[in-house]
């Protein structure tokens, strides 16, 4: 899994959540809650669905790590089972 | 003998919920859409908890709690639903306000608030404009011990007409009060001020039995008339586990249960006392209830018409708010909810529905003469009052019934028939249930916020995503030998 990998999930997953936005022109450094219009509800949702399609766990803690689309290919690529190949 | 209710049904379930409220029925659908075996029991004959409906002769159908929700609602019924339930929420424009202080009409929304405010009650714009602002910003995890009222006096002192407009419909939505912590207002009120109010056109009946149908999509055992007497648990290393329930007499084994009772149910009378720390059950006999409801009903004959007077309609005269008065056994403040044909566009029937708040203890100790007394004067001062805004409506009435406290605890066994769940510190004892029993979990109508339509819905997503995980690593840790070999 890489980087880029990673945060092509995590947009697959918003798209799902969110249909209405626009995810074509998300900068990855930009807060996504800047960018588009998530609220808390949308973020548990992303929660739910990297357990349910990646088997991640996410703590309640870490929700933090989910704030960018940068801060997330950050955190979350090292959690995939296939990154230390990638 | 008997018919047997849970015919049919398997040994074993990942989860049982407990309760057909939104956020039992959330819960329920959330959970099977993450791969996980339901089983749904709900005792009364219908679904929906308070978010039903009942029938009467003459062809009326009449709503118990679709009054209005916050646009919030179409996007979580989007996501944790369908899309075509979520298109069928529509706004509700007229919203009227008559008392002896001011009269109003609004839309209910920030711009239409924030104009009356400046415009109507000669509000300097920039505390409208701090006012909206600061409260959107809150939080249910900030640390302020501010109430509602002491942040009224902050923003508007000496208004108490400015206080009645910002108070009077969050005290019909959820049963605050001036006392609660401000934080539970500004939430709920914002959520409201983002767009206005909303509804559900075709009524509860098809937006439940929507629900049924997905919630069967999605491979949901339902059961109705089924009463969960009991929550079964053992103990592991010194931890107490849910190992199933008791329901209608009969054992069903499971590893978790999110139960849509009310907290103290819950905690009290499903599980016990005895399968939690004494500290604990200490904290959740303090746990304050939220007051509760009376209603009345009134059914338009059939080929009768109404005026358009507005959708929802809160009137009171009482000279100025306070929350004692609003939940009296002889409060003048009640709010009409008119459910004109197109509610139920396939229809040509009207029907009123009017709230009051009340006190379970001024009903439960009537007597049973009193309380038909009391039950007849409600009816009979509702019409009066409806009769001020369509003066020949009494002669078009052919169906008028009453709904008290007590029908509350019977329809939905609510510790003290509570129509609001609890006050803001049963949030904690709800989210803390885990902890001291694994795989007890709670989403219902609870801490004021978790409250109404659209927040006992997202509180079922929430708890769910919590058993979720649960249930994801019991599951893993089951297979994890497995794999190995």
């Amino acid at each position: 899994m890489t980087k880029d990998a990673c945060k092509k999930l995590v947009i697959d997953i918003i798209s799902d959540i969110a249909p209405d936005e626009d995810l074509s022109g998300i900068k990855p450094e930009i807060r996504l809650r800047d960018q588009l219009q998530l609220d808390s509800m949308d973020f548990l949702d992303i929660v739910m669905e990297l357990r349910k399609r990646h088997c991640i766990e996410v703590p309640e803690a870490d929700y933090g790590h989910l704030a960018s689309l940068e801060s997330c290919a950050e955190y979350l690529t090292p959690k995939f089972p296939d990154s230390a190949k990638a | 003998m008997a018919y047997d209710w849970l015919k049919g049904i398997a040994d074993r379930y990942d989860a049982v919920v407990i309760g057909s409220g939104l956020g039992g029925l959330t819960g329920a659908n959330v959970l099977a859409k993450c791969g996980h075996k339901v089983l749904l029991l709900e005792h009364h004959y219908q679904l929906g908890g308070l978010a039903t409906w009942f029938t009467r002769k003459g062809g009326h159908i009449f709503d118990i709690s679709l009054h209005g929700f916050p646009v919030g609602m179409v996007k979580s019924i989007r996501k944790y639903w369908n899309q075509d339930i979520a298109d069928s929420i529509v706004q509700l424009k007229g919203i009227r306000f008559i008392n002896p202080q001011f009269q109003v009409d609004t839309t209910f929304d920030r711009a239409d608030f924030s104009r009356h405010l400046i415009e109507t009650f000669r509000v300097a714009p920039d505390t409208v404009e701090r006012f909206f602002t600061d409260l959107r910003a809150m939080n249910f995890y900030d640390n302020s011990t501010e109430t509602t009222g002491e942040m009224f006096d902050r923003y508007f002192p000496g208004r108490d007409d400015v206080k009645r407009f910002l108070m009077e419909p969050i005290a019909y939505a959820n049963g605050s009060t001036l006392e609660d912590p401000a934080i539970t207002y500004g939430i709920v009120f914002s959520n409201f001020m983002s767009k206005g109010v909303f509804t559900f056109r075709g009524g509860s009946d098809v937006l439940i039995r929507k629900m049924a149908e997905e919630l069967k999509k999605n491979g949901v055992e339902v059961r109705k008339h089924v009463i969960v007497e009991k929550v079964l648990t053992d103990e592991v290393d010194g931890t107490k586990r849910v190992t199933g329930v008791v329901a209608n007499g009969r054992t069903i084994l499971c590893d978790s249960v999110l139960s849509n009772s009310n907290i103290k149910n819950t905690v009290l009378r499903l599980a016990g006392e005895e399968n939690f720390s004494p500290d604990f059950v200490a904290l959740t006999k303090a746990v304050r209830i939220n007051s509760s409801s009376c209603q009345v009903y009134l059914g338009i004959r059939k080929g009768e018409t109404l005026p358009h007077i507005g959708d929802l309609v809160f009137t009171s005269d009482a000279k100025i708010f306070s929350s004692a008065e609003l939940v009296d056994l002889h409060t003048s403040s009640r709010t009409f909810s008119m459910y004109y044909p197109d509610t139920r566009p396939d229809s040509t029937r009207y029907t009123v529905v009017c709230s009051l708040n009340a006190t379970y203890s001024d009903w439960n100790n009537l007597s049973d003469g009193q309380y038909q007394q009391e039950k007849e004067r409600l009816i009979e001062e509702s019409i009066t009052v409806l009769e001020r805004f369509i003066p020949d409506v009494r002669v078009k009435i052919d169906w008028k019934e009453a709904a008290t406290p007590r029908t509350i605890e019977y329809y939905t066994k609510h510790w003290a028939g509570t129509s609001f769940g609890t006050k803001f510190e049963g949030l904690k004892i709800s989210m803390n249930l885990p902890a001291q029993l694994s795989g007890l979990y709670h989403a219902g109508s609870v801490g004021i916020i978790m409250s109404g339509w659209l927040g006992t819905i997202n509180y079922g997503v929430i708890v769910s995503n919590q058993m979720d995980k649960f249930l994801h690593q019991k599951k893993r840790a089951t297979a994890a030998p497995l794999a190995v070999q």
